[in-house]
C-alpha cells in the first residue's frame, strides 16, 4: 500500500476542514506514514469470504410518535453560541461575493 | 444526632457501601462527607491535578438535600450522599463541560447526559469533572488541554488514559466512586495502573446520550471505584434502557450487585488466551498474572488454554475504526453553534473560519486521528483499510464466540506493562497505543470487561491489573468473578493494595 506524502496530509487536512501549519504537515506525514505501516496488517483478511461487522449490536431505526414535547429554549440553545444575532446563529458568510 | 468523631481522614478511606450505610444509620451526614472530600481535594489535587472542575457549591447542595431528604424519613438509594467524580466527557447542566479540550472551554451544557441524570437521581454527589485525554482519545492522560494527571503511586508517571483523571482521584482517596468511558481501555487501563477496579459494560448497557461522541461503536460509560462491591452499586445506578440513545439495549440490567455480594469460581472454567502474552510484557506483569491464575485454580476454578489468533489483528483494526469514527464525529466542532471560534474579522468564510477554529482548539493526538481517519475513509482506500478492519472486527467476535463456548470467563494482563514516566512515549504514537493491546478486542467485539488490582510489579512496586472479560449481558460474571479473587487477594495481602501508595 502507498506511503501517505506531506502533500496528502495537506489535502486530507483541506478535506476534514484543519488548517495545519507547515511543521505540522512535516510531523503527521512521518508519523501518519509509520501508523499505516503497523496497521496495513487487517488487509491481510481481505480476500477472505468475511463478512464486515460495522457495530457490535444489531441497529434496527427507532421511530416515536411525531408529538411535540419540552425541548431547549432558543435561549438555551443559543447560550453556547460564539455569535448570535436577532435569536438565531451568527456565522461568517457562506456564499463568495462573485 | 449526629455525634460524628470521624475525621476527614477516616471519613476518606471509606468505601462507597460503608459511606452510604453510614449516611442512612445517621452516624454520618452527607454534608459532613461531602465536605470531608472536598477539603482532600483541596490539600491534594494541586499535585495529582485529577479534577478540571470542582463544583463545590453544586455537591454541597447535593449533600443538604440527601440529608433533607433522611430527616424527613424518606428511603435513600444504595449510594445516597457518596460523592462521584464525572469524567469530563459527560454533559452537567451550567456546569462546565470540555472533554479536556480548548476547544470547548468555558462551555456550559444546557443539558444533563442521561447518566447524569441518573446519578442525580440516586442523590449522588458529583464533586467535579476529571482530568482526560482530549475526546478520550489517548493511554496516558497527556493528551489533556489543560496538562497531564499524575499517578497518586508516584506522580511523575501516567495515570493511564483516557479515564486517568477518574482513576486518580479514587487512588488518592479525593473521591470512592468515580465514571469513566472505555472505547479501546480508557476505563480499565488506568484502573490497572493506579491500583482501582473499573468496569466496562456490555456495549449498549449504558446511555451514551450526552456523552460527547468520539468512536460511536466503541465508546461505552462505566463504574470506576476502590471495592468491586462498590463499582456493582455505581453500575446498578447508570445501566439500563435510555429511549434518547437508539444503540440502548433494551434488556434488564444483569444482578450485578447480587453478584459482587456472592463472590465465587467454584466449578466455573476461566480461559486463558496465548495472544495476551508475548513480546512487549513487562516480567512483572507476566509473573503477577500467572500468580493470579494459580489463585484462582486453588479457588476451584478450571482452567482452560484459548486460540484467539484474530486478537493479533485487533490493535491495528482499533486504529481505523476509532480515527475513522472519530472523523466523522468530530466533524461538529465547526465554530458555528458552540465551542471556540477563531479568525472571525468579518473577511473570511465560513469554511476558513472553522478550519482556523479546529487548528486553534484541536490538539496533536486529535489532529492525527481525524487525519488517519480521513485518509482511512477516503475513496480508493476504503476498502484496504476501514473495510478490512470491519472484516477483522467480525474474526475476533467469532474468536470470542468460540471461546466461550468453552469458558464462562477469559482472564488476562490489563495492560502489558505498569505506570510508564510521563513524557516516555509523547513522541511516538505506536509505542503509546501499544498500552491498550489488551484491551482493545472486547470493545471492537462489544462483550464486558473488568479490571482490578492483582499486585506490585516486583522490579517497580507499581500496580498490576488483572482482566476478567465476560460475553455480552453476561456482565454479572465479572462481578462474581471479582469479588472473589479480590477477596482472597485482600486476605492474602492483609490489606487493600491501594493501602501500599504512598501518602501524598
Amino acid at each position: 500500500m502507498p506511503g501517505i506524502t506531506r502533500e496528502e496530509v495537506a489535502h486530507l487536512a483541506r478535506l476534514a476542514r484543519l488548517e495545519l501549519k507547515d511543521e505540522e504537515l512535516d510531523h503527521f506525514a512521518g508519523q501518519l506514514d509509520d501508523i499505516l505501516g503497523a496497521v496495513a496488517r487487517v488487509s491481510e483478511v481481505a480476500d477472505q469470504d468475511v463478512p464486515p461487522t460495522s457495530h457490535p449490536l444489531p441497529l434496527t431505526n427507532v421511530m416515536r410518535a411525531d408529538e411535540v414535547r419540552p425541548s431547549l429554549t432558543p435561549e438555551q440553545a443559543l447560550s453556547g453560541a460564539p455569535a448570535q444575532e436577532q435569536r438565531r446563529f451568527k456565522v461568517p458568510q457562506i456564499l463568495g461575493e462573485d | 444526632m449526629k455525634d460524628s468523631t470521624d475525621s476527614t481522614d477516616s471519613i476518606i478511606r471509606l468505601t462507597a457501601a460503608g459511606t452510604a450505610a453510614r449516611i442512612a444509620s445517621g452516624e454520618l451526614s452527607a454534608v459532613e462527607v461531602a465536605e470531608a472530600h472536598l477539603a482532600r481535594i483541596e490539600a491534594v489535587d494541586e499535585k495529582v491535578h485529577a479534577f478540571l472542575h470542582v463544583d463545590r457549591e453544586g455537591a454541597l447542595a447535593q449533600a443538604r438535600a440527601v440529608d433533607a431528604k433522611r430527616e424527613r424519613g424518606e428511603k435513600l438509594g444504595p449510594l445516597a450522599g457518596v460523592p462521584l467524580a464525572l469524567k469530563d466527557i459527560f454533559t452537567t447542566k451550567g456546569v462546565p463541560t470540555t472533554v479536556g479540550s480548548k476547544i470547548l472551554e468555558g462551555w456550559l451544557p444546557p443539558y444533563d447526559a442521561t447518566l447524569t441524570q441518573r446519578l442525580k437521581a440516586a442523590d449522588v454527589v458529583i464533586l467535579g469533572k476529571t482530568n482526560m485525554d482530549e475526546f478520550a482519545m489517548g493511554s496516558s492522560t497527556e493528551n489533556s488541554a489543560y496538562g497531564p494527571t499524575g499517578n497518586p503511586w508516584d506522580l511523575t508517571r501516567i495515570p493511564g488514559g483516557s479515564g486517568g483523571g477518574s482513576s486518580a482521584a479514587l487512588a488518592s482517596y479525593q473521591a470512592p466512586l468515580a465514571i469513566g468511558t472505555d472505547t479501546g481501555g480508557s476505563i480499565r487501563q488506568p484502573a490497572a495502573v493506579t491500583g482501582t477496579v473499573g468496569v466496562k459494560p456490555t456495549y449498549g448497557a449504558v446511555s451514551r446520550y450526552g456523552m460527547v461522541a468520539f468512536s460511536s461503536s466503541l465508546d461505552q460509560g462505566g463504574p470506576c471505584a476502590r471495592t468491586v462491591l462498590d463499582t456493582a452499586l455505581l453500575h446498578e445506578v447508570i445501566a439500563g434502557h435510555d429511549p434518547l440513545d437508539s444503540t440502548s439495549i433494551d434488556a434488564p440490567v444483569p444482578p450485578v450487585v447480587e453478584a459482587a455480594r456472592n463472590g465465587s469460581v467454584t466449578g466455573m472454567r476461566v480461559g486463558v488466551v496465548k495472544q495476551f502474552r508475548g513480546e512487549g510484557y513487562q516480567a512483572g506483569v507476566i509473573q503477577r498474572f500467572d500468580e493470579s491464575v494459580e489463585l484462582l485454580k486453588a479457588l476451584g476454578a478450571e482452567i482452560v488454554e484459548l486460540d484467539c489468533p484474530s486478537f493479533d489483528l485487533a490493535l491495528s483494526a482499533y486504529y481505523l475504526i476509532a480515527p475513522s469514527e472519530c472523523s466523522s464525529n468530530l466533524a461538529r466542532f465547526d465554530a458555528m453553534r458552540y465551542g471556540l471560534r477563531v479568525g472571525d474579522d468579518g473577511t473570511k468564510s465560513a469554511e476558513d473560519v472553522t478550519a482556523l477554529s479546529r487548528e486553534a482548539g484541536f490538539g496533536d493526538e486529535v489532529k492525527r486521528r481525524i487525519i488517519l481517519g480521513t485518509y482511512a475513509l477516503s475513496s480508493g482506500y476504503y476498502d484496504a483499510y476501514y473495510g478490512s478492519a470491519q472484516k477483522v472486527r467480525t474474526l475476533i467476535t467469532q474468536d470470542f464466540e468460540k471461546a466461550f463456548e468453552q469458558v464462562d470467563v477469559i482472564v488476562s494482563p490489563t495492560t502489558p506493562t505498569t505506570a510508564f514516566p510521563i513524557g516516555e512515549r509523547a513522541d511516538d504514537p505506536m509505542a503509546m497505543y501499544l498500552a491498550d493491546l489488551c484491551t482493545i478486542p472486547t470493545n471492537l467485539a462489544g462483550n464486558a470487561a473488568m479490571s482490578l488490582p492483582c499486585g506490585l510489579a516486583p522490579e517497580d512496586g507499581l500496580p498490576v491489573g488483572l482482566q476478567i472479560i465476560a460475553p455480552a449481558m453476561k456482565d454479572d460474571r465479572l462481578y462474581k468473578v471479582g469479588a472473589a479473587v479480590e477477596a482472597a487477594f485482600v486476605e492474602k495481602w492483609g490489606h487493600p493494595l491501594l493501602e501500599e501508595a504512598p501518602s501524598l
